[in-house]
């Protein structure tokens, strides 16, 4: 197709309304961030007065924009959904828990979350072990900098790419064909069948989940690797004139050390899996028992029409969620006051 | 200054490339307008000036020949039709409706849909004049698709027929095979080409997020053979259960072709490999003689790699998915669009009603590559074989239409656990155990 400027006119028009906005927006931004709080201190002085009132007010409106964004995206959605959840599927006429029963009482739903706890089980631990082990060993070795960048590359890589190229390692041609799967090649290798790897539960469940810990284990090592340089050097020199081996070393030098860095791992990981919809979407779309709560729920929400079992699911994930939040936020005010 | 003499060139790039498409412009319009006879949309005049907006799943080379197909209106009427497809169609959608940005019209392929908007007062049922025209064009089992209660929602648009078997007649001239006239028949054809070294079938229902629909497809054709239509109607009705005995009949007998490693999946492997070849795959081994039989709709025509001749003495070609019974008549499976209002405006309804007319039909037909149930279009003006095969199927009287079951059943169940469940079963699920558990999910 050719550029037809005339054709595509109204679209640089919009461009151009686009840029106006951004102008005026933020240029009204810094003017208002630069005329209240002067406006303010002006008052003040005109008055007289100690600054305790006004400066609560100065407050008051840096904090208005954030509570104004959280509350529109944040508190009303998801009292809105937690309301849907009590709803039919056309959000009509209140149903009571009957959205919440069906989510258990429904075989392929109780696999949906068997299945995520089968996530949030596997991948915090295997990507924190995964991260921990490699950061203690690429510690002070010579090419550290480029190992350590080899494994967090996959971080770089969305869950949708990491999914498509994980798609080539599990892919399977067939009979007489020639493979172009990684692991049927491997497996062929040794003499073994080339398989389906994603067609039988629970393997094709765990071989997803191989993916997510190939993503996270980046994450978690160059946490980990930060906390342990940070490790003060009067320490370890301390309990090396004590004369430590390599493992007491670890447990009782190291991992200590090292705690809150790795709860901080754990729990931004755990996070992130409970999530998870990404991989399982584009990896087998839920088909062969692999979905997992956010794929059926948004399913549920928007292709099926479904809106009180889509939103049961939200709130049951949100559930979820929230203890690891709360762990979380008690583990940093003791960490403050300690 | 640089900057100063570089801007006159500026200018005349500019001015050039705006001369050059109002001058591409200008050939088009002369070809369409000089040409042009308007009387024929007399009955649609008046709203000029106005534009009707139309969302649908239609995109690209396709999207191209609808906008040409309804130029001639557009520039006889003055409305201005903007169409927008999307590949997020039937998620978006509601999204829109619900979030009060509804488009005026939206070309909706699922009667269930359909029904949903109404129940919820966002669609609008159709004008007078609409619903003439839509009950002077089609036959009443296309319209009780488009109808919710009685009260008709949109004309049918586009159609395809479901119940083909593609095959290369060249292959079969070669062997001496012949198409079978009955459900018998075509598994003793089966038998032949099994003996002769070759897995007649090849199945393939991977399609992204939409895995599983092709099988739905098969099962839905065998409910229509092996019970009734009338069956058929109540199953997707939920008047009788899913799990019915008739029905699991039907995927049983489904499953002396899907099931059996003897017959499929020529080209892929085992049974197991037809949950992981794409659709638009599946039917090409038919071009390398790795395969004879692929069932499939009038649509996979294009899916045929390039240079496959698709005609009755051509490469590759179809035929009619035979009767059990061919004394009882003849079912065929299809789908299609309808085209459903979100807006009373009289340049909306004068849109409607002008794409349920035989103009329309005809018109988009001559452009090539499409199917209509419309009585109107005539069959001449239908350039592809296949097509025409298709048309002239759909236009039959003694044709016992029936629209995709898994269209017309809740979302949750059509475009869900009835996808799922077959891509289970097919995987080595027994039938009782998938039916039951799609039974199960039916929302209550």
């Amino acid at each position: 197709m050719n550029f037809d400027l005339a054709r595509e006119s109204d679209k640089l028009l919009m461009l151009l309304y686009g840029l106006i906005a951004f102008v005026v927006v933020v240029g009204g931004l810094i003017l208002l961030l630069e005329v209240v709080p002067s406006w303010l201190e002006k008052r003040r002085i005109a008055r007289r007065r100690p600054g305790k009132r006004t400066e609560g007010r100065l407050a008051l409106f840096f904090l208005l924009p954030a509570l104004l964004m959280v509350g529109i995206g944040l508190v009303v959605p998801a009292v809105r959904t937690t309301g849907l959840s009590f709803m039919d599927a056309g959000s009509d006429s209140w149903v009571g828990l009957a959205n919440y029963h069906w989510m258990f009482a429904q075989d392929d739903i109780r696999r949906v979350l068997l299945n995520t706890m089968t996530w949030v089980v596997l991948v915090p631990l295997s990507a924190t072990v995964i991260g921990l082990l490699y950061a203690v060993l690429v510690d002070r070795a010579r090419f550290e900098s480029i190992a350590k960048s080899l494994i967090f590359m996959p971080m770089a890589i969305s869950f949708v790419g990491a999914s498509i190229i994980w798609k080539f390692v599990y892919a399977f041609r067939g009979e007489g064909e020639e493979q172009i799967g990684l692991l049927n090649q491997i497996v062929m290798t040794f003499g073994g069948e080339p398989r389906q790897w994603l067609l039988d539960p629970p393997l094709n469940t765990l071989l997803l989940i191989v993916i997510m810990v190939w993503i996270q284990a980046g994450f978690a090592m160059v946490i980990l690797s930060a906390a342990i340089k940070a490790i003060p050097g009067d320490i370890v020199e301390a309990a090396r004139l004590d004369g430590v081996n390599a493992w007491q070393m670890f447990a009782r030098v190291t991992l200590p050390s090292i705690r809150p860095a790795l709860i901080v791992v754990v729990v931004t990981i755990s996070i992130a899996t409970l999530k998870v919809f990404d991989i399982v979407r584009t990896s087998t779309n839920g088909h062969y028992d692999t979905s997992v709560i956010a794929n059926e729920m948004y399913l549920h929400a928007f292709p099926y029409g479904e809106t009180g079992k889509g939103s049961a699911l939200a709130v049951f994930l949100f559930v979820l969620v929230i203890p690891i939040v709360i762990y979380q936020i008690r583990n940093l005010r003791q960490q403050r006051e300690g | 200054m640089g900057f100063s003499s570089r801007r006159p060139a500026l200018a005349i790039a500019a001015a050039v490339g705006l001369v050059l498409s109002a001058a591409a412009c200008g050939t088009d319009d002369s070809g369409g307008k000089s040409t042009a006879d308007c009387g024929a949309y007399e009955q649609y005049e008046g709203h000029d000036g106005t534009s009707v907006e139309i969302y649908s799943s239609i995109r690209e080379i396709e999207d191209e020949r609808l906008q040409q197909s309804w130029e001639e209106f557009e520039e006889c009427t003055g409305i201005d039709i903007e169409h927008e497809g999307s590949g997020e169609f039937e998620a978006q959608l509601p999204v829109r409706v619900d979030g009060g940005n509804a488009p005026d019209i939206a070309f909706i392929p699922q009667p269930g849909l359909i029904q949903r908007f109404a129940a919820s007062g966002k669609a609008k049922p159709v004008s007078a004049d609409t619903k003439t025209m839509a009950e002077a064009n089609y036959t009443a089992d296309w319209l009780r698709y488009g109808s919710v209660d009685g009260t008709l929602y949109g004309a049918p648009l586009g159609s395809n027929v479901k119940s083909f078997v593609w095959y290369s007649p060249t292959m079969f001239a070669e062997k001496g095979w012949q198409v079978p006239k009955s459900w018998d028949e075509l598994l003793k054809l089966s038998d032949t080409i099994a003996a002769d070294g070759t897995k007649p079938w090849c199945v393939g229902i991977e399609s992204g997020d939409a895995t599983g629909w092709p099988m739905t497809d098969w099962v839905e054709d065998m409910v229509l053979r092996v019970a009734s239509p009338e069956v058929y109607d109540q199953w997707v009705n939920h008047e009788i259960a899913f799990n019915d005995p008739r029905i699991a009949e039907s995927l049983d007998q489904a499953g002396r072709i899907l099931k059996n490693e003897k017959y499929v999946n020529g080209g892929f492997g085992g049974v197991k490999s037809i949950s992981t070849t794409s659709f638009q795959e599946a039917g090409v081994p038919i071009t390398q003689g790795k395969c004879a039989l692929h069932r499939q709709a009038s649509f996979y025509a294009n899916q045929w790699p390039e240079n496959t001749k698709v005609a009755e003495d051509g490469d590759v070609f179809a035929f009619y998915f035979p009767a059990v019974d061919p004394s009882k008549g003849e079912p065929v499976l299809g789908g299609g669009e309808f085209v459903v209002a979100f807006a009373d405006r009289p340049e909306v309804q004068a849109v409607q009603t002008y794409l349920a007319s035989g103009l329309h039909a005809n018109s988009r037909a001559k452009i090539g590559d499409w199917v209509s149930a419309n009585k109107e279009l005539d069959t001449a003006n239908v350039a592809n074989p296949i097509d025409r095969l298709s048309v002239e199927i759909l236009q039959n009287p003694q044709t016992v239409f029936r629209f995709d079951a898994s269209d017309v059943m809740p979302a949750s169940v059509g475009a869900g656990t009835f996808w799922r469940g077959m891509v289970d079963w097919v995987n080595g699920n027994d039938t009782k155990g998938v039916l039951d558990g799609i039974e199960s999910s039916w929302p209550k």
